[in-house]
């Protein structure tokens, strides 16, 4: 049982904990090491060391420990990716969607837009949008991935709309007196959604790896989150002495981007076997 | 600018030389009009921009050209050979590669190779000096490079893959060409264009998106000049890069659409 608990497993919710307060279920006097109450506390006596019973991935440059850090900054990570791909596959689908539906000027206006959003390079638009926020929470992050991606998605939904509104199903509802939006929803949206899953799937990767550069560039997120992205920019300063620091959250972000892809690959074979 | 030493009237005078007290619409027309002859205006620290745009520029051209470089010739190269032994180890090896190095960013396949090559096995110096020549640009250029060489890879070999079996590939074995001939010849030109084109966008994002890279190997680059601009806030350098960035990458597309004609002869501008 101590030997259980002794390892540095991140338990939801004990993070929120604060000194001296008792733990979840009244247990205030069951034998807890102080470092698993509040396992992202840091002791400065063991700054850089490495490898060490306990703790697997030893220590960053505060005397952190890295195997915790790399397991919480799986959250802000994957926060930002999550959230940024729904609001890019959201905002993008609606707006690329209705555009490919009904043509005409909005299309146009629409196109027009999403050309001036494919010349702004990313990471310099990081720089220059995201250098004036001082929140420290995800959302400018995940904000600004929206407002950048939005227009990859709605040109990929826009080709798949104008595709399946030329299929004799869709003339045949039109025919039949269906309106706009039951066409829109119940015979375009299920022929048309397959690209825009699949390019988003993979988008969640490059999400992952665009918010550590960004952290690292320093206008991503801010230190008192826990990322990925931050730790590998506070490990870059002690690379020389201490790798290892860099090398576990790196590694997890790359097998994190590298499953997405993957993941995308395979749901482009399932729902799309002509674009093998 | 509202330090304990500045007297009263420095400030107003401050004011007058960056043309700070004229209204914006003012402001805008001067530093267009200034922008057509060539004048960038100053940074806040007094230096020229054209005169950072003449240290910068060059440098990352270099860093650019060595990038570019490397995507054509080892890019296309393994494009070609997994594309012609399709299934093969050799194309499923390359591809999970490229799958590898499209999964780490940049900036921690840039720290890595500096801290093995650099600090570990002293092959290259870790930081490249203010000259930047092209020997000391190989490995950031590789590093820079490394994320479009994969995509250039897979677009190659998915390409040449498709290509393979079109009727003039069979027609051209079948006239008793050498296969040398009829893959640089008949295959590998007319499978090119994606590839070319995805080169040429690069080139635009390559210039400006080295921003890490050069921080990594501290060359003192556009992302450099770009880097320190923002975090200054001094306008007049990011606008002055940032305008220049965009005609080199108008540029590169007109480019772009030349060699189109270049690789396809079907292709014509009137």
């Amino acid at each position: 049982m101590v030997r259980r608990l002794a390892r540095p497993a991140p338990q939801p919710g004990l993070h929120r904990l604060r000194p001296g307060h008792p733990l979840p279920g009244g247990h205030r006097h069951l034998a807890v090491p102080d470092r698993l109450r509040r396992p992202l506390d840091c002791d400065l006596s063991k700054a850089q060391e490495g490898s060490q019973p306990g703790h697997p991935f030893g220590f960053n440059g505060q005397g952190c420990d890295v195997y915790t850090r790399t397991v919480y900054g799986a959250r802000a990570s994957i926060q930002v990716g999550v959230f940024a791909t729904l609001g890019v596959a959201l905002l993008g689908s609606v707006l690329g969607g209705l555009a490919g539906f009904f043509g005409g000027a909005w299309d146009g206006f629409l196109s027009r837009i999403t050309d001036i959003f494919f010349a702004i390079p990313v990471v310099l638009g990081g720089l220059v949008l995201l250098s004036v926020v001082t929140s420290a929470t995800v959302w400018p992050v995940i904000g600004f991935m929206v407002l950048l991606g939005w227009p990859q998605i709605a040109r990929i939904a826009r080709g798949s709309v104008i595709t399946a509104k030329q299929n004799d199903y869709v003339q045949a509802a039109r025919a039949l007196g269906a309106s706009n939006s039951r066409m829109l929803l119940r015979h375009i949206t299920p022929n048309a959604v397959a690209p825009v899953i699949v390019v988003a799937t993979i988008a969640l990767g490059t999400y992952i790896a665009l918010e550590a550069t960004l952290s690292y560039l320093g206008v991503g997120l801010k230190p008192p989150t826990v990322s990925w992205g931050i730790d590998i920019s506070s490990a870059s300063q002690y690379i020389r002495n201490a790798p290892h620091m860099l090398l576990w959250p790196a590694g997890a972000l790359a097998i994190t981007v590298l499953a997405f892809i993957m993941l995308g690959d395979a749901v482009r074979d399932a729902l799309d076997p002509k674009l093998r | 600018m509202r330090g304990p030493g500045l007297r009263p009237g420095h400030r107003a005078r401050l004011k007058q030389e960056f043309g700070l007290d004229k209204p914006v619409w003012q402001q805008y027309l001067t530093y267009m009009g200034n922008v057509f002859t060539g004048d960038f205006g100053t940074a806040f620290n007094g230096q020229p921009v054209t005169e950072l745009m003449a240290n910068a520029f060059p440098v990352t051209i270099r860093l650019t050209v060595v990038a570019i470089l490397f995507e054509i010739v080892i890019g296309i190269s393994l494009g070609v050979v997994t594309g012609l032994k399709r299934g093969r180890p050799v194309d499923t090896t390359v591809l999970l590669l490229t799958l590898v190095v499209l999964s780490v960013p940049t900036f921690v396949t840039g720290l890595l190779i500096q801290l093995l090559l650099g600090v570990k096995w002293g092959w290259i110096k870790p930081a490249v000096s203010p000259e930047a020549t092209f020997d000391e640009l190989i490995v950031p250029g590789l590093v820079l490079a490394s994320v479009s060489l994969a995509y250039v890879t897979r677009l190659t070999r998915t390409s040449i893959a498709e290509n393979k079996r079109a009727d003039y590939v069979r027609t051209a074995v079948a006239k008793g060409l050498p296969r040398r001939r009829v893959i640089s010849r008949h295959l590998l030109r007319n499978s090119l264009i994606p590839v070319v084109t995805f080169i040429g966008a690069d080139v635009g994002a390559l210039m400006g998106g080295a921003i890490a890279t050069e921080r990594i190997f501290n060359i003192h680059g556009v992302g450099y000049q770009l880097y320190q601009g923002i975090v200054r806030q001094s306008t007049q350098t990011v606008v002055g890069f940032v305008t220049v960035l965009v005609l080199v990458f108008l540029l590169a597309n007109l480019i772009v659409d030349l060699l189109y004609a270049v690789l396809d002869p079907r292709i014509r501008y009137a």
